[in-house]
């Protein structure tokens, strides 16, 4: 029998894709607001290897779907487990339809479909074509085809896959709210832990302070720094390619902050993508710029 | 002559892009067979799509060209010899098989060649790999290694003529290229063996291969299978299905499907007190469910699911408890902003419009609201029963819902839920009913509001839209129109026509340019409006002469009367009388025309009624006695119909060019009389045939 606790389902979707040829990684570890801004992916996506397999959990975090812990299925602090194969293995679909029966969903007992969905970076200027997986008319991955990073074409093309990890286990375990998921597999009178037990406190205390306390002008400012940072780094007679990234994230980051505190009016809320965009570019030109020059050294 | 299936199977082909490929692929087969000169003249072709599955059906194919005949002239027959031998070898025929034959430069050698026609089998590799290579996705994607660019990745080609497989490979741009084969795929999970496609000998028999493996490949056999499976159960409950608005949205259902199978679930009662234009978004639109009406023609809570699986009562329970969960959370994610939202009056979300950019340059929708409260309230008095208070009110208020969470999740349904909104807040139903209704029309098959305040504020809303972006230069271009102002045109256009409304139309549009605290109303607004108005007068098969002649006067506003005059001209052009005087009409001003061209000048409609004759006066009162405008178009009309009589007599009685130059004079001044008159009622210059 598999089991379908939370934490068994990462272990086994990681003994999955580990089995598949990946790279087990861990987090990234800063705030990003989904695991394709992991550099493993962003990055990897573009060069240098010819061949990148890759897999991780990434904590995610989006400011503005925090709901003070009382939406059931609203977070502002998720985990999204990311797969990249480059180039696409021809057997895709099959490698991940396998990954649905790893975690013990059987997608010959449920109706699986692969409803088109389109997936589009602004801030990585990253766009892809792929769908939704629905399972019996639940959305349980995105799975897309990279086309384009940081304005670069991909070549060759990289699978992404991407588990939202907690509706995922919700449909497992059959469970409505979020913060009911069973995490451990360990009955509560022995000390076992539900989502809620680990992060209620957490979504509580950071709504409040996405929505209402975080510091804007110290955002703004941190915004600013990191993009003069980024740019700095760029614009080095060698570019530094991956602090200059982090760099790029944090900005992204903030950019997410300002946003959950409603100071960012639609029309600059665009200007705010472009700036973010911009460096992203940057980032990935200096990446495989600097691939060159290891390459032929 | 022999059958052709061309079968491509890959990845999901998205449901809304399966019809146009299976039409183009079929379309793009047949003009490549035909430009080969295979295509008989029995030949039929079908294209079919599915998920996974694209093809075509071709039979009447000839298994080979045509051969054919080359013709070549050579040298003249008493040309050197050197030219002659020089000819010869270039077509690589002997000597001897030369001909000789006279033609009217002289007598020539010629040279037939036979060319035998190419077999169709060392053809269809070409005309494949052409129509994959152009094949307009509206996006396509690169896969793996490759560089060959599909609407999803491309796992294989089948080519079966005449039964057999044909031999040949497709260049993906990868390190190997794709070999064609004759073996499709079934269903995914439930038939997962491979299918040989060798032997097919008909559409059917293709069909049929496939539909033993689950796939049903047919988009309207698909659709039949929908619509029956959820009738039968829809029946079962006591329900029916409403297949026009099922018309809308089946596409989507038939292309995630390969094996449909439709499965009954019920909406949890809690959720039945939500406003059925959201379950209807929620189920419909977002879960891609069917949703039901019972007896009473009311929103029911059933719907349908179509599962893309066989049948079997113990994994169609597991399905439809999945599904039920999906829209359970949905709904859930409704009802609390259902009930969020209403905590705060739709008035005082107002307010919060000013962080909401209407456009760049257009301010902020705080803004856009009141604006629309001045317009709306100055349309009220141009339409019967129109508060003109309640259409301030409802003007206010028409744009508030857009910063609720329920608008904001469920932005198709904006306006619709302001109305639910403003109910609750016990505003009066007038203006609840145009706050839900003041999008309309969003397009062609869209209706237009019906109560008299909708009308004011749906009005004022697109005048206010159309006359912000002319007034910032952002103005349509050719296919390009960014903010849908031909829809807005048409959407006043629509409203002022349907609700027989007459609008001073120029003067609003002053109206809404002040509003915007603009100089002037942009000079392209009117005009804009008027092209619509043509083309839309056209799109109801009205001809285009008639349209012309009635919208000659480039400054007219009143949409209503040019429209009821375009009916009224066309009608009068249809009977006897109308027909009659458009001859007279033509026989004027060709003879006007031909006498103004010599004279250089033309002639002024004056007369001098000592010089006429009995037939001359009878024309020229019937002149002098024409209604003016204020008598009304029809009226007009009928008063030119009766002008045939006298101009018939006029041109069969009298000989213009007289030979006394005073009477001649006064005969062409009466001619351009009778042109003024009747451009004073349109402008006939302009009607043809």
């Amino acid at each position: 029998m598999i089991r379908t606790d939370f934490q068994s389902i990462i272990l086994n979707l990681q003994s999955y894709w580990a089995q598949q040829g990946a790279v087990i990684l861990q987090p990234y570890d800063m705030e990003v607001g989904a695991g394709t801004f992991h550099p493993a992916t962003t990055l990897r996506a573009l060069g240098p290897d010819d061949v990148w397999r890759a897999a991780y959990v990434q904590p995610s975090r989006r400011p503005a779907d925090g709901r003070y812990g009382d939406n059931p299925n609203r977070l502002q602090h998720y985990y999204q487990f990311q797969v990249i194969f480059k180039p696409s293995p021809a057997e895709s679909q099959a490698l991940y339809l396998g990954s649905l029966k790893a975690i013990g969903l059987d997608p010959d007992a449920h109706d699986i479909r692969f409803v088109e969905d389109d997936w589009e970076s602004p801030t990585l200027g990253a766009w892809g074509l792929g769908w939704e997986v629905w399972c019996d008319g639940m959305e349980v991955s995105q799975f897309t085809y990279f086309q384009q990073v940081g304005g670069i074409e991909c070549h060759p093309v990289p699978l992404e896959l991407t588990y939202g990890l907690e509706r995922l286990a919700m449909f497992i375990q059959g469970v409505d709210n979020v913060y009911d998921l069973d995490w451990d597999g360990v009955p509560a009178s022995d000390g076992g832990k539900i989502y809620g037990d680990i992060f209620k406190r957490a979504e509580i205390e950071f709504s409040g302070w996405n929505f209402e306390h975080a510091d804007t002008d110290m955002l703004l400012q941190h915004f600013r720094d990191a993009e003069a940072e980024c740019g700095r780094l760029l614009g080095l007679n060698k570019a530094l390619a991956l602090p200059a990234y982090d760099q790029c994230m944090k900005a992204s980051h903030f950019f997410n902050m300002l946003d959950a505190r409603g100071v960012i009016s639609v029309t600059e809320r665009a200007a705010y993508i472009g700036r973010v965009r911009a460096l992203a570019r940057g980032c990935c030109e200096a990446w495989i710029g600097a691939d060159k020059v290891v390459s032929h050294g | 002559m022999a059958d052709l299936l061309v079968e491509l199977v890959g990845e999901e082909i998205p449901a809304r892009m399966q019809t146009m490929a299976a039409q183009h692929f079929a379309n793009a087969v047949q003009a490549a067979l035909d430009g080969l000169g295979v295509w008989t003249g029995e030949a039929t072709i079908n294209g079919l799509c599915g998920p996974r599955h694209l093809a075509i059906y071709a039979t009447g194919i000839a298994v080979a060209q045509p051969d054919r005949v080359i013709e070549k002239r050579g040298p003249r027959v008493d040309a050197p010899d050197a030219a002659i031998a020089g000819f010869v070898t270039s077509t690589g025929l002997p000597r001897e098989a030369l001909t000789e034959e006279d033609t009217p430069k002289g007598r020539f050698f010629f040279a037939r060649s036979h060319v035998a026609g190419a077999d169709t089998t060392a053809l269809l590799g070409d005309v494949v790999a052409d129509i994959l290579t152009q094949f307009p996705w509206p996006k396509s994607q690169r896969w793996g290694r490759g560089s060959f660019r599909w609407v999803r990745p491309l796992h294989r080609i089948n080519i079966v003529f005449d039964g057999q497989p044909l031999a040949g490979s497709f260049d993906l741009g990868d390190t190997q290229p794709m070999a064609f084969g004759a073996t499709s795929c079934g269903h995914y999970f439930e038939a997962p063996d491979d299918i040989s496609l060798v032997g097919v000998d008909s559409l059917d028999e293709f069909k049929r291969r496939l539909a033993s493996a689950h796939v049903i490949i047919d988009q309207s056999d698909r659709r039949t299978a929908i619509i029956d499976g959820a009738k039968a159960l829809a029946k079962d409950v006591g329900c029916t299905v409403d297949e026009t608005q099922l018309g809308t949205y089946i596409q989507d259902i038939a292309g995630l499907v390969e094996s449909p199978t439709a499965l009954l679930g019920q909406i949890e009662d809690r959720f039945m007190q939500l406003p059925p234009e959201l379950l209807q978004a929620t189920i419909a639109t977002h879960q891609k469910y069917i949703t039901l009406q019972d007896q009473s023609g009311a929103f029911s809570p059933y719907f349908i699911v179509i599962s893309n699986r066989q049948s079997d009562p113990a994994r169609d329970q597991v399905i439809m408890a999945g599904n039920q969960r999906v829209l359970r959370a949905r709904l859930a994610d409704a009802e609390f902003f259902w009930q969020q939202d209403k905590k705060t009056r739709l008035d005082a979300y107002v307010p919060q419009l000013k962080a909401v950019t209407f456009y760049e340059g257009l301010g902020d929708l705080q803004a856009k609201a009141v604006r629309l409260e001045k317009l709306s309230s100055a349309l009220a008095p141009y339409i019967d029963g129109c508060d003109g208070a309640d259409a301030a009110r409802a003007g206010y208020l028409a744009k508030a819902d857009l910063v609720t969470g329920m608008v904001g999740e469920f932005p198709e349904l904006q306006g619709i839920i302001g109305g639910y909104y403003a109910r609750h807040d016990g505003e009066p139903d007038s203006i609840a009913t145009a706050i839900a209704a003041h999008y309309r029309p969003q397009g062609p098959a869209d209706d237009v509001p019906h109560t008299p305040t909708a009308k004011a504020v749906a009005l004022a809303d697109k005048i206010d839209t159309l006359v912000g972006f002319f007034g910032i230069g952002a103005k349509p271009t050719g296919s390009k129109d960014p903010f849908a102002l031909r829809r807005a045109a048409l959407g006043v256009i629509r409203i002022i026509l349907d609700g027989k409304l007459s609008v001073p139309l120029q003067k609003l549009l002053d109206t809404a340019a002040e509003n915007y605290g603009f100089a002037a109303v942009d000079d392209d607004v009117l005009p804009f409006i008027r092209d619509r108005l043509r083309v839309y007068l056209r799109d109801q098969k009205m001809r285009h002469d008639i349209v012309a002649a009635v919208l000659a006067d480039a400054g007219g506003d009143d949409l209503r009367r040019m429209a009821d005059e375009t009916r009224s001209l066309a009608g009068f052009l249809e009977n006897g009388d109308g027909l009659g005087l458009i001859a007279g009409w033509r026989r004027v001003s060709s003879m006007l025309a031909a006498e103004e061209k010599k004279a250089k000048h033309a002639f002024a409609a004056t007369t001098d009624p000592a010089l006429f004759n009995d037939i001359e006066h009878a024309l020229h009162r019937a002149l002098t006695g024409l209604p003016d405008s204020d008598a009304g178009f029809a009226a007009q009309l009928a008063a030119l119909g009766d002008l045939r009589a006298p101009i018939d007599r006029f041109f069969d009685g009298i000989v213009v060019n007289d030979d006394d130059p005073a009477v001649r004079l006064n005969r062409l001044g009466l001619l351009a009389m009778i042109r003024e008159k009747m451009q004073l009622v349109a402008d006939f210059t302009k009607i043809e045939g």
